[in-house]
């Protein structure tokens, strides 16, 4: 069982990379949206 | 030689998404995102911006992965050299399954999307080099032989040639001339360094060409390979039809390339005083051939949008 202060730091360690795998998905996805619309044109 | 466990093992800490920047190398990363984009720029066809943007993108998602593939392969040999013993992995800031996979999502996500946008054949060409880089330098010729920076070096040189197809759609003269001019800029630009940093690469038994030849072996090398880089670079001048560099980039590619066989006659003649040698001209010349590059790739691209 980590400690207090090492599970904080896992917290925000995985708060961060969820974050920076969030943003990264939805740039993905607004990506494909316009290179769908470029196709398409 | 297989991945082993000598390095501190991971620490119970998810991975930071820092390191995983960290594993793809940015800075070598820059490089490769720039001669990548004045190939897409220089081609004599335009492409549409999301495109364009999207083939910079899958060349750069290429290149980290391969470049995280490089240091899951090598963590070991990272740990024991001082220049990049710093890494996530060596530092036991990441595990190992967390860095191969990173790495192979990276590169299958490159490819597939490069196939899908923009076209299979530059897909197809960018699964080759971070196949070459990946397995062919890092894996099989880094370890086993002197020249592997030589033949290695084709791995750098994909960018411009996937840039340029991405573009047109095909493969052509002009690329495979920006190919040769990285492929024969590599030697010199990596022997300079490993002149530096000899001491390290013999101490995890990389058989870099100081290590095994000796250091006037490699000099005579430098100074070979900067000879053969100035008519090189001046090719795209010489080349005929719509592909055919103007006097901008034919002056500044006879510049750059005189003032870097300058440098390289410097190191390649030169004889070390001692251990205590500061390495200065080697470091200069390493220094050099970064902005060399780059400034040789942007007088392409200025040549092609100002043409005289």
């Amino acid at each position: 069982m980590p400690a207090p202060q090492e599970q904080k730091t896992i917290e925000q360690i995985r708060r961060s990379r969820n974050r920076a795998l969030g943003l990264s998905l939805a740039a993905f996805v607004v990506l494909v949206f316009f290179i769908s619309i470029v196709k398409m044109g | 030689m297989t991945p082993t466990n000598s390095i501190p093992a991971a620490n119970a800490a998810p991975a930071d998404w820092r390191d995983l920047i960290a594993l793809t190398k940015p800075r070598v990363m820059s490089l490769v995102i720039f001669t990548g984009l004045c190939g897409l720029l220089a081609a004599p066809e335009s492409i549409h911006p999301v495109l364009g943007f999207t083939a910079i993108l899958c060349i750069a998602m290429g290149a980290g992965g391969a470049a995280a593939l490089n240091q899951w392969w090598e963590a070991d040999i990272d740990a024991g050299m001082k220049r990049t013993a710093k890494r996530p992995l060596p530092q036991g800031r990441l595990d190992r399954t967390t860095a191969r996979d990173f790495a192979g999502i990276l590169c299958a996500a490159s490819v597939f999307l490069m196939g899908f946008a923009i076209s299979w054949l530059a897909a197809a060409i960018l699964a080759i080099s971070i196949v070459y880089y990946a397995v062919i330098y890092t894996i099989w010729l880094k370890p086993r032989t002197p020249q592997n920076i030589v033949i290695g070096g084709g791995a750098g040189a994909f960018p411009p040639l996937i840039g340029w197809i991405a573009a047109t759609g095909h493969i052509s003269t002009m690329p495979v001339v920006l190919f040769a001019i990285i492929f024969f800029w590599t030697p010199p630009h990596f022997w300079a360094l490993a002149l530096f940093v000899k001491t390290e690469y013999a101490k995890v038994g990389i058989p870099m060409m100081p290590v095994v030849a000796g250091e006037r072996s490699t000099r005579r090398q430098i100074l070979a390979y900067a000879v053969l880089l100035l008519p090189l670079s001046a090719l795209p001048w010489w080349l005929p039809g719509k592909e055919h560099a103007g006097a901008i980039y034919g002056v500044s590619a006879l510049a750059l390339s005189t003032v870097f066989l300058a440098l390289s006659i410097r190191v390649g003649l030169r004889t070390r005083s001692g251990d205590d040698d500061a390495m200065k001209p080697e470091k200069q010349l390493f220094a050099y051939s970064v902005l060399y590059l780059f400034a040789l790739f942007a007088a392409l691209v200025v040549d092609r949008y100002i043409p005289l």
